[in-house]
């Protein structure tokens, strides 16, 4: 990775604004700025405040932009707040979106992100969950299917909770629910008795809920299980036995150091046993 | 930060795989994790990771008055510190108990049992002895700080070096690590400290437990040992009862392990004691595993340095050679005389002068004989009093004429100027390619210039 930093080094000495385009893959650094492609043509030849006459000038595309974790909007630039390699993904409608891959084990609740989270206390009408970040999140006890004044949900102090962020900024604490917009439950809510549950970057959930993530697939060849993901770096497996459920939790938190011969060497070692 | 709490399910499948006789990360009971040591390069500074667990310790020492009721022993410190980087649930308010607690046992551990010759420590009694300090700093916590931390003192303690002391009759000299080596402590055994943790009520044992299985635990036994099996400490926390042939088992595992470690401990020692006296390089730095992965890797990007070279020569070619500054000799008495800046030695240059050729064009610049086939300008070597510096680059031909040498003393004998002035160096900007060829016509322009001589 040597490289690519030195190039970004080199660039940010003259802090000119790159295009977005052509750093994709690359490793950025915080502070540095990119440009969109319709803002390039602009800023191209004719540096000096010259605009380059255009026979439509009325008919300006626009294109929507997302600007997804690790940039941020500056201005009509995007700023970089987080190191990492930038990527994009072209969509079918707009320009797409841009983000930063950074390495990270420290969970800031995100809106819409699915949590495994941990009851600490039960005051009143709502529990309070840990999910790892710096305040634990509310969860209402209507906030589950079926759940009524009367039928109340069976949640215990140190229960596994999997539910979704509806309110996470960084000026008020996390609200999380275990119900969709419709109402139904959807996987979410109290997480079984037995299992593990241990913990992982959260670079490394992201690979794994990743579509067709390879380590999923050859997992499931190995035994029946079941697994939760908690986008906060938590994760919960269980297998038929304890030895089982050990392998599996070795191999996956593992799995972030190793090529992918290497995973391949150990999962054939273990269909083998 | 808040500790993360424990969950229930997390609690029930572990004391349930301890019942299974199995661990998270696949060890046997008695199996400690991977410890390595590794050395700072000063001496008694060195970095304990047992597992995850991370412990820095630093030995520093200072010359005191000695306590009164001990005037003839030096005086020994240890300080435990928990750092906020070791867990979230570390404030600094906040981890009191286990401090104290680790602090506690750790001193008992290694004060009371005399594992330092404290006697050795004075340098005059009752007036200046040692004080060695020990500074142990828990940099990531994954369970048992006690292990990993009384093995950083200790290696520690046996890494350190103080400096030397002599005294004669009322005189005490101090010296230097640069006047005389510094002497290593005097240390009679090492006690190391094993933790026993008990699981439902003591039916189960585990030796170094993990951060997990802390938090599940009922109680901890710590039993501190050298490898003569004397027993230094003995702790029992968490209000287990235990029966007598349960410690006595513990403290013969006990004396295995302590074995071990010691050994492993004498060969870290000795290794870095190996490096440091063949000159190799030792410290931190040099431990860290540098080809390992971290993260997702990715091939290394190929990069085209075909075009490196010419690139380099065009900027070396462009760029203008630094302006010269006319060295005029300075006289500062008769037989002494500077020329030139003292930083950079110039008199490499004169070798270069002379062999070079005009090749190359105007990149080069030219010396005297050249210049004088080329432009058939006449230089004369008259004596002492004028030189004529030529200088050609891609700027052109600068005449730089210098003044008669500057002559400092104020003897009589102004007349005697030492110097022969045709061998003043010049300044020349080379071509690095034209290195090479610089070397190989290296006799001829010698001869071509006596023959001048010889003409004039």
């Amino acid at each position: 990775m040597a490289e690519p930093v030195s190039v970004a080094a080199e660039y940010l000495a003259g802090s000119r604004a790159r295009a977005a385009r052509t750093v994709l893959g690359q490793v950025v650094l915080p502070g540095e700025e990119l440009l969109l492609p319709e803002q390039e043509d602009a800023e191209g030849p004719g540096g000096a405040g010259e605009r380059p006459l255009s026979l439509n000038a009325g008919a300006r595309s626009r294109v929507r932009v997302v600007c997804g974790p690790g940039l941020r909007r500056c201005g009509d630039r995007l700023l970089v707040t987080k190191c990492g390699r930038l990527r994009h993904k072209e969509p079918g409608s707009g320009g797409g979106v841009y983000w930063v891959d950074s390495q990270q084990k420290r969970y800031v609740p995100v809106k819409g992100d699915h949590v495994i989270g941990i009851v600490t206390a039960k005051s009143g009408d709502i529990f309070k969950v840990d999910v790892g970040g710096s305040e634990p999140a509310s969860l209402s006890y209507l906030s589950f299917e079926g759940a009524t004044k009367r039928n109340r949900p069976n949640v215990q102090v140190g229960d596994l909770i999997y539910g979704q962020f509806v309110v996470a900024n960084k000026d008020m604490e996390p609200e999380m629910v275990c119900i969709d917009s419709c109402g139904r439950a959807n996987g979410m809510g109290v997480i079984g008795q037995d299992g593990l549950l241990f913990k992982v970057t959260l670079g490394l959930i992201r690979k794994l809920l990743a579509p067709d993530c390879e380590i999923i697939q050859e997992v499931g060849k190995l035994y029946p299980l079941e697994i939760v993901f908690g986008m906060n770096g938590r994760i919960w497996v269980k297998a038929k036995t304890i030895q089982q459920t050990l392998i599996l939790a070795n191999i996956l938190e593992a799995c972030e150091h190793m090529t992918s011969d290497q995973r391949k060497q150990i999962f054939s070692r273990l269909a083998e046993s | 930060m808040k500790e993360t709490p424990l969950s229930n399910c997390e609690r029930r499948f572990l004391l349930r795989a301890i019942e299974e006789k199995k661990r998270l990360d696949g060890r046997q009971t008695y199996d400690y994790r991977n410890i390595r040591i590794s050395f700072g390069t000063d001496y008694g500074c060195c970095i304990v990771e047992l597992g995850k667990t991370r412990v820095l310790g630093q030995v520093s020492c200072e010359l005191v008055s000695p306590k009164l009721n001990r005037a003839t022993e030096g005086i020994l410190f240890f300080n435990l510190e928990l750092s906020q980087m070791a867990a979230p649930a570390f404030e600094p308010g906040r981890q009191s108990d286990l401090l104290v607690k680790l602090n506690r046992l750790l001193e008992r551990c290694l004060r009371n049992s005399k594992c330092i010759d404290t006697e050795s420590l004075c340098v005059v009694a009752g007036e200046k002895v040692w004080q060695i300090r020990v500074d142990l700093h828990l940099l990531n916590h994954d369970g048992n700080i006690i292990d990993a931390a009384s093995i950083a003192a200790i290696v520690a303690l046996c890494h350190f070096r103080r400096p030397d002391v002599s005294v004669q009759g009322d005189e005490v000299t101090l010296y230097t690590p640069e006047e005389r080596d510094p002497v290593p402590l005097s240390i009679h055994h090492m006690p190391i400290c094993v933790s026993f943790a008990f699981f439902q009520q003591g039916t189960y044992l585990l030796v170094d437990p993990n951060e997990r299985e802390e938090r599940v635990m009922d109680g901890l036994l710590v039993i501190a040992m050298n490898k003569h099996r004397e027993i230094c400490t003995i702790q029992s926390s968490g209000g287990i009862m235990l029966l007598k042939d349960q410690v006595l088992r513990c403290s013969k595992i006990a004396g295995v392990k302590v074995a071990e470690i010691t050994e492993l401990i004498l060969k870290a020692l000795e290794n870095d004691q190996k490096v440091r006296k063949e000159g190799g390089k030792f410290g931190f730095a040099e431990s860290i595993a540098n080809q390992r992965i971290t993260a997702f890797k990715m091939e290394k990007a190929p990069i085209d340095t075909s075009d490196v070279e010419e690139k380099a020569e065009e900027i070396i070619a462009e760029a203008e050679p630094p302006s010269e500054v006319v060295s005029t000799p300075v006289l500062w008495t008769p037989g002494t005389a500077q020329i030139g800046e003292g930083v950079e030695n110039s008199w490499g240059d004169l070798e270069d002068s002379e062999k070079e050729d005009d090749e190359g064009g105007g990149d080069e610049a030219i010396i005297l004989d050249s210049i004088k086939m080329d432009t058939g300008v006449e230089v004369s070597d008259i004596g002492s009093q004028e030189m004529v510096f030529h200088h050609v680059g891609q700027a052109g031909l600068k005449l730089l004429t210098s003044d008669a040498p500057i002559i400092l003393s104020d003897s009589e004998e102004e007349e005697m100027i030492i110097l022969e002035p045709d061998k003043n160096p010049k300044k020349i900007r080379t071509q690095t390619t034209s290195a090479k060829q610089e070397k190989a016509p290296s006799k001829k322009p010698v001869k071509r210039r006596k023959k001048k001589r010889a003409a004039n």
